[in-house]
C-alpha cells in the first residue's frame, strides 16, 4: 500500500516537472497542436473539394469530407504527440538527471509514468484544439454525450498505447535524432488506413493491410461514434490492439528503463 | 578528519573481488576496497581506469559481475532499494534538471524524498542558504556557471540526508576558486560524520581530502593506504645540495654517494627522507671535509611521485589500457 501511495506521489512529481518543462520550451508543444491544425485545414480546403466528390455523399464535397476527415486528423494528432515523447525521453535520456533518479530511492517507473502522463495531457489538448476547429469550420456531430465520451475515451486509449510505445522507443534509440526518426511510420499508418479515403477506394493489396492495421478500426470507431450510428465491431478491435500494444510497450519501456547503460555525452 | 577508524563499526562500504567487463574488456579485475565509516576515501587513477565503473557499481547503477559487496550494510545485490535509500550520488555530469529553477530542482528533490510541502520548502530554503544559491533559487539551472551547477548538484544529493555520499570527479571543470568552496564544502559534510567515497584525477585534491586513498589503475588497485603512508612508499625523497665552486662540488661528491650530480648547476642530489638526523650526518660529513655548501634544499616525495611510480609507463605491449566503454562511446 505504501508502495503503491509513493508510486502514485512520484508519478505526480515527475508529472509536475513535465509539465513545467512544457511551459518552459513551449516550442515542441506548439509544433504538436499546430500540425494537426494545418493538416486538417490542407485537407479540407484544399483537397476536400475533391476528395469530398468521391464519397458520394448527397450533402455535397467539402462539407461531407470535414465530417469525414476530422476523426482521421485526430488520430494524427495522438501519433503527433506521441513521436515528441520520443524525442522528449530521449533527450532526458542524455542528461544525468536520469541517473539521479535511478540512484534514488523511488519508484523506478514513475520517471516513465511522468512522461506518459504529460504526453497524453498535450494528445489530449491537441485532440480538443482539433475538435474546436473543425466545429469552427462547419463540422457537426450527431453523437450523443454519451457517444462523445466514448469517442474521447477511444482517442485517449489510443494515445496511451502509442505514448508508452513511443516511450520504449524514446529509451532504446541511441541518439535524439533516431528517437526522432524511429515513430515515423507511425506518422505513416494513418494514411494508410481508413483516415483520409475510404479504405474501399484503395487497390488490393493496400486494402487487405490498410482493413487490418491497428489504426483503421480506431479510426473508423471514432467515426462512427461521432456520425451517432452503429460502432460494431471496430471498438472492440480498437481497444484490444490499444490495451494490447499499451501492456507490450508498457514491459518494454520498463525492461529498457531499468537495464540500459547509463547515458553519456 | 585524520581520527583513526572505529574498528567496530562496520564499515560504509566493504568490497571483495568485485569485478566487471563490458564485453570482452575487464574494466575491473577483483578489486578490494574497505571504507569506515565517517571517513573520506578518494579513488585515484588516470582517465579509463575504471574510476566511474566503480562508483556506478556501488551506487546500484551497473550490476557487478561478481564479487561481495555490501553498501551502508546491505548486500548490493540483494537489497539495491535500501542501498540507494541511504546513499546519494553527485556523478560526472551534472544531474541538475536544466529546465527548471535552482528552487525547483531542489524541490524535486524533497518531493521525491516524500518530505511534504512545508518541510520541503524549508529544506529547499536552507540548502539555497548552505551553498550560496538564494539570489539566483529563481533562475534556470541552464543559465549557472560550473561552479553553481556543481554546488545545486551536491545540495540535491544532501536533500535526503545520505549518510554516504559518492563524488565522481566533483571539482573536474572548476575554477581553482570553486574548487576550494567544494573542497569546503565536503570537509564539513565528513566534519558532521558523513561518509564520502570521492574520485579524482587530481592528487592534491585526495591528499588535501582523503583519510585514505587507493590507486586505481587499469582494473586493479596497485596501492592503498593513507596519503603519508602512501608518499613513504615511493622512494624520491632527497636532498639537494649546491655549491659555489666545482672543487666543492667534486669534493662533496667523493664524500656521499649521490643519486645524481649535475656539474653545470653545481648541484648534487642525495638521497634521504629530510628527517634531522639524516641532515645533521651529512652536514657534518661535508663541515669535516670543508666543503663549503651554498644552498640546501630538502625534497619530500608528493602524491605525484606515488602516482606515476604504481601508475607507470604506458605498456607498449599491451596498449589496450582498458577504457570505460561508457566514456569511449
Amino acid at each position: 500500500m505504501t508502495s503503491l501511495n509513493h508510486a502514485v506521489a512520484d508519478s505526480a512529481t515527475m508529472l509536475r516537472r513535465n509539465l513545467r518543462h512544457m511551459q518552459r520550451y513551449p516550442t515542441l508543444t506548439g509544433l504538436v497542436l499546430g500540425m494537426p491544425v494545418v493538416f486538417l485545414l490542407i485537407f479540407v480546403y484544399v483537397f476536400g473539394g475533391t476528395l469530398g466528390a468521391g464519397l458520394g455523399h448527397p450533402a455535397g464535397g467539402r462539407a461531407a469530407y470535414l465530417g469525414f476527415v476530422t476523426p482521421g486528423i485526430l488520430v494524427l494528432t495522438i501519433v503527433a504527440a506521441a513521436q515528441a515523447t520520443a524525442v522528449t525521453v530521449a533527450m532526458d535520456m542524455t542528461t544525468g538527471i536520469i541517473a539521479r533518479f535511478r540512484t534514488m530511492s523511488i519508484a523506478r517507473v514513475s520517471v516513465l509514468t511522468g512522461h506518459v502522463l504529460g504526453s497524453m495531457i498535450q494528445s489530449l489538448l491537441g485532440v480538443a484544439v482539433v475538435i474546436g476547429l473543425a466545429f469552427a469550420i462547419g463540422f457537426r456531430s450527431a453523437a450523443s454525450p454519451l457517444g462523445w465520451l466514448a469517442a474521447i475515451g477511444l482517442l485517449a486509449l489510443t494515445a496511451l498505447a502509442l505514448t508508452w510505445l513511443t516511450v520504449a522507443m524514446g529509451l532504446a534509440a541511441k541518439s535524439v535524432e533516431t528517437a526522432s526518426n524511429t515513430p515515423m511510420f507511425l506518422l505513416l499508418l494513418p494514411f494508410l488506413g481508413s483516415g483520409f479515403v475510404p479504405t474501399s477506394s484503395l487497390p488490393a493489396g493496400l486494402r487487405w493491410f490498410a482493413e487490418y492495421q491497428p489504426f483503421t478500426p480506431v479510426t473508423t470507431a471514432v467515426r462512427q461514434l461521432l456520425e451517432g450510428g452503429a460502432v460494431g465491431d471496430n471498438a472492440v478491435i480498437a481497444i484490444a490492439w490499444g490495451a494490447g500494444v499499451t501492456l507490450g510497450a508498457y514491459l518494454w519501456a520498463r525492461h529498457v528503463y531499468t537495464t540500459r547503460p547509463l547515458p553519456v555525452r | 578528519m585524520n581520527t583513526s577508524p572505529d574498528a567496530r563499526r562496520p564499515p560504509a562500504i566493504a568490497v571483495t573481488g568485485m569485478t566487471k567487463s563490458f564485453g570482452d574488456k575487464l574494466v575491473l579485475d577483483g578489486i578490494d576496497l574497505t571504507v569506515p565509516e565517517g571517513t573520506i576515501f578518494a579513488l585515484l587513477g588516470p582517465n579509463g581506469a575504471g574510476k566511474t565503473t566503480a562508483v556506478q557499481i556501488l551506487s546500484t547503477l551497473l550490476p557487478a559481475d561478481g564479487g561481495d559487496i555490501r553498501v551502508a550494510g546491505h548486500d548490493l545485490a540483494a537489497q539495491p532499494d535500501a542501498v540507494r535509500a541511504a546513499i546519494g550520488v553527485t556523478g560526472q555530469f551534472s544531474a541538475v534538471d536544466n529546465l527548471l529553477t535552482g528552487e525547483e530542482n531542489l524541490r524535486l528533490m524533497t518531493d521525491l524524498h516524500h518530505l511534504g510541502r512545508a518541510a520541503g520548502r524549508q529544506r529547499a530554503a536552507a540548502l539555497l542558504r548552505q551553498f550560496g544559491l538564494q539570489d539566483a533559487a529563481g533562475k534556470m539551472a541552464a543559465t549557472y556557471s560550473g561552479g553553481m551547477r556543481r554546488r545545486l548538484d551536491l545540495a540535491m544529493t544532501l536533500t535526503g540526508d545520505p549518510k554516504l555520499i559518492f563524488l565522481d570527479e566533483p571539482t573536474t571543470g572548476l575554477d581553482p576558486r570553486s574548487r576550494r568552496t567544494m573542497w569546503e564544502i565536503i570537509r564539513t559534510l565528513a566534519a558532521a560524520g558523513v561518509t564520502i567515497f570521492l574520485t579524482t584525477q587530481y592528487l592534491d585534491e585526495a591528499d588535501q581530502l582523503a583519510d585514505r586513498i587507493a590507486v586505481l589503475d587499469r582494473g586493479h588497485i596497485v596501492v592503498a593506504g593513507t596519503p603519508d603512508e602512501l608518499k613513504r612508499q615511493i622512494p624520491g625523497g632527497h636532498v639537494e645540495l649546491e655549491f659555489a665552486s666545482f672543487d666543492d662540488l667534486a669534493a662533496a661528491a667523493g664524500l656521499v654517494t649521490a643519486m645524481s650530480r649535475d656539474d653545470e648547476a653545481l648541484t648534487l642530489q642525495v638521497p634521504g627522507d629530510g628527517s634531522l638526523e639524516a641532515l645533521r650526518g651529512l652536514i657534518d660529513t661535508l663541515d669535516a671535509a670543508n666543503v663549503a655548501v651554498a644552498k640546501l634544499s630538502i625534497h619530500t616525495p608528493d602524491l605525484d611521485d606515488v602516482f606515476f611510480a604504481v601508475t607507470g609507463e604506458p605498456d607498449p605491449q599491451n596498449p589496450q589500457n582498458p577504457q570505460n566503454p561508457q566514456k569511449a562511446a
